[in-house]
């Protein structure tokens, strides 16, 4: 697929910049194999469910891995992306749900129920695209990134970055959680958008088509780490890293620094947006819960945990967390808190690489050494590719 | 809208509701001071900012439940006694954290936010575990209760007054201590260059340890002076930390007078805008206004251009 | 956006004649009300090498930030091929033919030195085109060159951040290299080396000057003396005086300057 060593310098071996090194198709396999093959001959369909939730967290961690990891750009706000993508698929199919047939009892039939509850008499004007399905797909990703977009540009045109611009992304989620619930006629409010029953026609709470949405949901995720593998390996990835590094100098490279980063952000933004889709049409509803500050931040631990410079670490990470968290609020519910919170402090201050990181630092080395034997010294220990932003 | 009203209840409601901006803005000025010295001087971001204040919070009403049972007294100036110790309990505790979390991360400002985050987190449950889920109240002494009637329409509550005393007395105090102390001017000494601040003699780890302890026990007054006006839940303190960093931001972060001027600006916008709209509508349009402002003019209100 | 700005008529082209590279003209930038540079004019022809010296704050380093629009100026103008750059971002400026070396070795420690070069290569600047970017013959073909010039052929594959301090200058000296600026601006480039690497450096920078303009910032009188064609002395923000070097050494406002206190 590259091209061969062009030079005759013997001492000289060029990295050839392949789409994934082995040891990375081999992780895709593992993570593939577990996802689509060991969970659901494993788990129970109430079970698998809950898995195919946590899926569509990990859209928003492999984000947060080019966004945050690679490009240094902390986003407090991924539940915004989240949330814009989860109610746009919401509101199309709460429009389904609509029909003139099901609500004829409210004295405005063919209207979401809460609308009529909140004396609203005609459907509001950004409701109207969601009755076309081809048109809530392309809103569904289209809105959240041209949101994102919008936030970014201003900002890094400006030089905006670090601890500000997470403030800022912050301040966003706060806002649009304030109006979501405020705007209770419009929005569903607190409670979200609820009662979805249909795709197309096609019902989605029956457990098989939730084992289908599940299969659709793990497929998807596959894909998307490939395309953000792409974007990892290609020269904008390393110059990413290269922007983290040393700003001015990209810039004095002939980069326009600014726009490379609104890529970074809105990648990011696109790829939690499918998750916020997904989820909606996984569990059946969304809520402004899934958009405010503790949901934003808490999936930037997922990201954190798994190895914010990992792809595959990213999802792993975020399987771990929502496992524990689900297992701990089962038994010790106030312990979970405690819990979290340490997790956060001891993922900063001893392992700020994430499981990835102690993988491919304590496992890795040790598990070459003993496959190798006595035929070869041990490698070198590679360093990851690039220490966490400071 | 406005023409139900004649002009005299206009005024009466418009100076209400000017008066309610002012305890708004007290408060918001009271937390924002602390998280001023803390990211203003020191860089750092601490998301727990919300629960050094609710412990003040608790504390002050450990106190009264205290003084009302025990010393009642002396309940009518309990408050004081109560302040001085929410100011130890908090600043203690933040140096603690400083010892703990922040001085392994001052060079990783994004990382200081995550781990302060998981503080925030274990602090919350802390009080839950302790204190229980539900909101809890201080009981007023009686002099703090009832109101000053200025005209026939229009009537001040003194708890409200209070909190304004306190809020102009301590930050007349912090200005002293930053620009006037010997304190003050190691603080200054070390962010501007601490490289040399070493070098000169000053314990500069002190000097952090003491202006982070600093900025959480002002939070836990602020926690302190809050429960006069509203109850003390678990989770009070993260309902504020965003309108507390924005405020910091806003006034640009290093300057005190522009973390004035800014939780000022903000807390009169948002209190007029309630009387016209929803309370929620009024926050989202002031927040976003305030995040406009930002994406535009990034470095705050008050700032110097110096050379990069 | 960039190439519509450079390929349109400039404003102001007419009045400078076309034979300097680069002409700086009533250059000021203020921080506070200080003037850090006050009026400043010089010229700069192509093939020319200049060398600007001055004692510490003088404005030597702010003169290099405003070409290449690091800080913005307050007044004046810089022109350069008849492209006024005080309107241009910092990316346009190089793109437009303005390489820039800074004092401290700039260059990206979380990759490889191959990646670092790779990184300068002036193609798939856009970020479209950085997404699509391909590593074929012909940059791996340049990599190699300049790292052989560069004395870093063997340390391709390693991490920028293991170099030494010389190495991370002759690096940064590589990035500009495969930049292929027509104006080549360097600040300090011996600062800091060892005896041979700054002999090395020199031979290098020797090499590399051929066939293009450098603005260089230096104290090294043996050096400035081995390179310059034309000195400008700053003094202060303002040009103190200019010509070659033997003009300039026994001129005796530069005397004063750097003998009289």
């Amino acid at each position: 697929m590259t091209n061969p060593v062009q030079t005759l310098t013997k001492s000289v071996t060029v990295n050839d910049n392949p789409f994934m090194k082995p040891v990375e198709w081999l992780s895709l396999l593992l993570l593939a194999g577990v996802i689509l093959v060991v969970l659901p001959l494993m788990l129970d369909s109430f079970r698998l469910n809950l898995v195919g939730k946590y899926l569509t967290y990990a859209f928003v961690a492999l984000g947060l891995v080019i966004c945050w990891g690679y490009a240094g750009i902390l986003s407090l706000g991924q539940g915004v992306f989240f949330g814009l993508g989860g109610y746009c698929m919401a509101m199309y199919l709460k429009l389904e749900a609509s029909s003139i047939e099901n609500t004829k009892i409210q004295s405005t039939p063919g209207i979401p129920d809460f609308m009529d509850w909140n004396q609203i008499t005609a459907l509001p004007w950004f409701w109207q695209p969601f009755k076309s399905l081809p048109l809530t797909l392309i809103l569904t990703i289209a809105v959240p990134v041209l949101f994102a977009m919008l936030i970014s540009f201003a900002m890094f045109k400006r030089r905006v970055g670090g601890t500000y611009f997470a403030i800022i992304t912050q301040a966003i989620a706060a806002i649009l959680t304030i109006l979501i619930v405020g705007q209770q006629g419009y929005t569903g409010g607190i409670n979200g958008i609820t009662d979805l029953r249909t795709l197309h026609g096609w019902d989605i709470r029956t457990d098989h088509a939730k084992t289908i949405l599940y299969f659709v949901n793990g497929g998807l995720l596959i894909a998307c780490i490939l395309a953000a593998q792409y974007v990892k390996r290609s020269k904008l990835g390393r110059i990413l890293v290269a922007m983290r590094d040393k700003e001015d100098r990209v810039r004095f490279s002939g980069y326009s620094v600014a726009g490379f980063k609104v890529f970074a952000f809105c990648f990011a933004a696109g790829l939690a947006a499918i998750g916020g889709a997904m989820f909606t049409l996984q569990v059946g509803f969304m809520s402004p819960s899934f958009v405010g500050i503790v949901p934003s931040i808490e999936m930037v631990i997922y990201a954190a945990v798994g190895g914010r410079l990992s792809l595959f670490g990213a999802v792993w990470g975020t399987l771990l967390v929502n496992w524990a968290k689900t297992s701990f609020s089962e038994s010790f519910p106030d312990l979970w808190l405690f819990g979290l919170g340490a997790l956060f402090i001891a993922v900063v201050l001893a392992f700020p690489n994430g499981l990835a990181g102690i993988w491919r630092e304590q496992i890795e080395p040790r598990l070459t050494r003993r496959v190798k034997g006595l035929r070869a010294p041990p490698p070198a220990i590679v360093p990851p590719h690039g220490a966490p932003a400071e | 809208m406005l023409g139900d009203y004649s002009l005299g209840d206009l005024g009466a409601i418009f100076a209400m509701q000017g008066f309610a901006g002012l305890i708004l803005f007290s408060v918001y000025l009271l937390m924002a001071l602390g998280l001023a010295i803390i990211f203003g001087q020191m860089g750092v971001i601490n998301m727990a900012h919300g629960e050094f204040m609710i412990l003040g919070a608790y504390v002050t009403y450990l106190c009264s439940t205290f003084f009302q049972t025990y010393l009642p007294a002396l309940f009518p100036i309990y408050f004081f006694i109560a302040m001085g110790l929410a100011f130890l309990a908090s600043g203690a505790l933040g140096m603690l954290v400083e010892w703990g979390l922040i001085r392994f991360l001052y060079k990783r400002p994004l990382d200081t936010l995550l781990a302060t985050w998981g503080l925030s987190l274990i602090l919350q449950q802390a009080y839950r575990s302790i204190f229980g889920a539900r909101e809890v109240g201080v009981e007023l002494p009686s002099w703090l209760i009832g109101s000053v009637q200025v005209t026939d329409t229009i009537e001040i509550p003194i708890s409200g007054l209070f909190v304004m005393a306190v809020t102009i007395l301590i930050t007349v105090c912090v200005a002293l201590l930053i620009f006037r102390s010997r304190f003050g001017q190691q603080v200054r000494a070390v962010m501007s260059n601490r490289a040399m601040a070493g070098a000169v003699g000053i314990d500069t780890e002190k000097v952090d340890r003491y202006t982070f302890g600093l900025g959480c026990g002002i939070a836990g007054i602020a926690g302190s002076a809050f429960t006069m006006i509203g109850s003390t839940g678990p989770t009070s303190g993260q309902l504020y930390i965003v309108d507390t960093f924005l405020i910091v931001v806003f006034g640009g972060a290093a300057s005190l007078l522009g973390t004035i001027a800014s939780a000022f600006s903000i807390s009169q916008t948002q209190s007029t805008l309630e009387f016209f709209l929803s309370g929620s509508m009024a926050k989202v349009i002031t927040l976003l206004a305030v995040v406009g402002i930002l994406m535009l003019r990034p470095q705050g209100l008050f700032t110097l251009k110096v050379r990069r | 956006m960039n190439a519509a700005i450079l390929s349109s008529p400039l404003v102001g082209a007419e009045a400078a004649p076309p034979d300097h590279l680069l002409a700086v003209e009533a250059l000021t930038v203020s921080f506070d009300g200080f003037k850090a540079v006050n009026d400043v004019s010089f010229y700069v022809e192509p093939d020319e090498i200049r060398v600007i010296i001055g004692p510490n704050g003088a404005g030597k380093t702010t003169v290099l930030d405003l070409i290449c629009g690091r800080t913005k100026a307050s007044a004046g103008s810089i022109r350069y091929k008849g492209h006024e750059l005080t309107k241009l971002s910092e990316s346009a400026i190089v793109q437009a033919g303005v390489g820039r070396k800074f004092q401290t070795p700039s260059i990206y420690d979380d990759l490889t030195v191959f990646e670092n070069l790779e990184i300068s290569f002036p193609r798939g600047r856009s970020v479209f085109g950085a997404l699509t970017f391909k590593r074929d013959a012909e940059v791996r073909d340049r990599i190699h060159a300049i790292a052989g010039t560069i004395f870093l052929k063997d340390q391709l594959k390693e991490r920028a951040e293991f170099l030494s301090h010389g190495q991370k200058q002759w690096l940064e000296i590589g990035m500009l290299l495969i930049q292929d600026p027509e104006l080549l601006m360097l600040d300090e480039p011996v600062a800091g080396m060892s005896v041979g690497e700054r002999i090395k450096t020199a031979e290098l920078l020797n090499q590399i000057i051929k066939g293009r303009s450098v603005l260089v910032i230096e104290h090294d009188m043996k050096f400035v003396e081995d390179i310059a064609h034309r000195v400008t002395v700053l003094h202060q923000g303002k040009v103190l005086s200019e010509g070659s070097m033997e003009r300039v050494k026994n001129d005796p406002k530069v005397i004063e300057v750097y003998l009289g206190h």
